[in-house]
């Protein structure tokens, strides 16, 4: 194996060991931050040694060990430093005397529980958004900093003070390396499918043309949210979220036609869907609709796609069901974009005009106002009750907002063939 | 990036030891818990299987077993991973277990990258 090869070899090991080496040591030294530090020191031993020695039999319980060493260090001369502030009259920190005696049989208990923690630490809500995110795919998803970066077309420097600042951040609130526990934990749960769906959506709405660094954060999100469900697996809406993500990730070879355009889901290509997302995204929507209680908003959208992924054909499509589900998503969290959904999953099951009412009611919507889907659902609702100048209209309103070239274009395409009083031919 | 591992070896290898599919059992339990295994499968013998082959534009039926072959595929998984090295690594770990619980078994797991919607899509 050349150096080059063992280099490749480590960072693959790195992905697979990272995320337990990480939490592990976090839970001894409570300290999310100083756990990375190490974890990275062994990474550091690792890059120096196996290109010498070859890779450890089990490279996993080798860093494991290496970071354990180092750790014991750090806490040899954090206690010499306490020994000699104890000379000057202070005491020692009880935690941390703890935190030593502790060490040996701490590192063997099951990884499982640390993992959650650190999931819940990396997500936690005194962090901002983007910090979150930041943290998750560093501790959890093993992506180094230029990675993230050009994952989210963001500078190097920016991601690195991030994590930096994220760390400290939990260090001073003194959160603490804990899972949450009852009425917390479904607060702080959603705060953490929430960094999880981002991710994926920053994947997902990556183009053609970008980096493929960022069509991989879907992959990066599936990853976390199928590491999730094992770790939780009585949450339904972790594995709702799991379902949703393997669905919408089954239509990824399908949703984008061969000049970069996006083809909308009624148009695709059902072939091109990926079989083997949908089988395990409907399955994992039957674990989380076998849990009890009623279904919240990721499985519900869940159920939505799943009636998409079921139907052979557009034809095919239940969409009174679909129109079900939005009504069941739409009572538990009410938005006018949901509510916009709903319509359109009315007009299709119950025909147009069933649609309109809903639509009409959503025009005055102040947070609707410039969303140029809003005049393009309406218009298509109006196309198809014959009222072609309202629809007319409402497609020229609806190319003003837009700002993506095809869908402008498509759209007074749309328009003008309101005119005509038709559909253009290449419309169906 | 999606992965296949074909593991291949000779039709007559008898039964593996208990100790060796507990192992398997574990390994492919953490990668589940890792979420990277997606499907995984053993096969039935060749003597269930047959082999429709078209050659010289004719199409015949075999039916097993196909004792000619010196290894067979017994079984394979799907992973999704970031890269062909963590396939590799995966592939290192799982052939390891059967050099530590059966002793004098040979085989391979070959690693295959399957396309992706990324191999199809419009050119970057």
């Amino acid at each position: 194996m050349t150096a080059t090869d063992t280099h490749r070899a480590i960072d693959a090991i790195w992905r697979i060991e990272s995320a337990k080496i990480i939490a592990g040591l976090a839970r001894i030294v409570r300290d999310v931050g100083l756990a990375e530090e190490l974890a990275q020191d062994a990474l550091v031993a690792a890059l120096e040694q196996w290109p010498e020695s070859g890779v450890p039999d089990n490279p996993g319980a080798w860093l494991m060990a290496t970071a354990k060493h180092r750790a014991i260090d750090f806490f040899r001369r954090k206690k010499l430093l306490e020994r000699k502030h104890e000379e000057l009259g202070r005491e020692l920190d009880a935690q941390q005397k703890m935190a030593v005696v502790d060490f040996g049989s701490a590192i063997d208990d099951d990884i499982g529980d640390d993992l959650l923690r650190l999931v819940f630490t990396a997500c936690h809500p005194v962090l901002s958004t983007e910090a979150r995110v930041a943290l998750t795919l560093r501790l959890l998803g093993g992506l180094t900093t230029e990675e993230i970066a050009r994952a989210f077309l963001v500078p190097e420097p920016t991601v690195a003070q991030r994590i930096v600042r994220a760390k400290r951040t939990l260090s001073e609130a003194r959160v603490p390396f804990d899972v949450p526990r009852g009425d917390e934990l479904a607060a702080r749960l959603s705060s953490v499918l929430e960094v999880i769906y981002l991710i994926f959506n920053e994947g997902y709405s990556a183009t053609a043309g970008d980096d493929w660094m960022r069509p991989a954060l879907c992959e990066d999100a599936l990853r976390l949210g199928r590491i999730l469900a094992e770790l939780v697996p009585k949450e339904p809406e972790v594995h709702g979220l799991v379902a949703l993500m393997e669905i919408q990730a089954s239509r990824s070879g399908a949703r984008i036609g061969p000049s970069g355009e996006p083809i909308l889901l009624l148009d695709q290509d059902r072939a091109r869907w990926d079989q083997l997302l949908i089988h395990r995204g409907l399955a994992t929507l039957q674990r989380a609709e076998e849990l009890r209680g009623a279904l919240g908003p990721y499985a519900l959208q869940a159920a939505i796609a799943a009636c998409h992924a079921r139907a052979r054909t557009p034809e095919e499509t239940d969409w009174p069901r679909i129109a079900a589900l939005y009504d069941a998503l739409a009572h538990g969290a009410r938005s006018p974009v949901v509510e916009l959904n709903r319509a359109v999953a009315v007009a299709m099951a119950f025909g147009p005009a069933a649609g309109l009412e809903l639509v009409d009611a959503l025009t005055s919507e102040p947070s609707l106002k410039s969303y140029h889907l809003l005049p393009s659902v309406r218009g298509d609702f109006l196309f198809k009750l014959g009222r072609f100048a309202e629809a007319q209209a409402e497609f020229e309103r609806a190319a003003a907002l837009t700002r993506n070239a095809r869908e402008h274009e498509l759209l007074l395409g749309r328009a003008r063939a309101c005119a005509h009083g038709s559909a253009p031919l290449e419309q169906r | 990036m999606r992965f296949m591992m074909l593991v291949k070896h000779a039709e007559n290898s008898g039964a593996p030891p208990k100790e060796l599919m507990d192992a398997i059992a574990k390994l492919s339990e953490e990668a589940v818990k890792a979420g990277t295994m997606v499907a995984s499968g053993g096969l039935a013998p060749t003597a269930a299987s047959t082999r429709v082959r078209v050659s010289r534009g004719q199409i015949t039926t075999t039916d097993g077993p196909f004792t000619e072959a010196k290894e067979i595929v017994g079984g394979f998984a799907i992973f999704d991973l970031k890269s062909k090295e963590e396939a590799v690594e995966g592939a290192l770990r799982f052939m390891e277990l059967h050099k530590k619980h059966w002793p004098g078994w040979e085989g391979e797991t070959e690693i295959r990258q399957m396309y992706g919607p990324e191999d199809f899509g419009p050119k970057a």
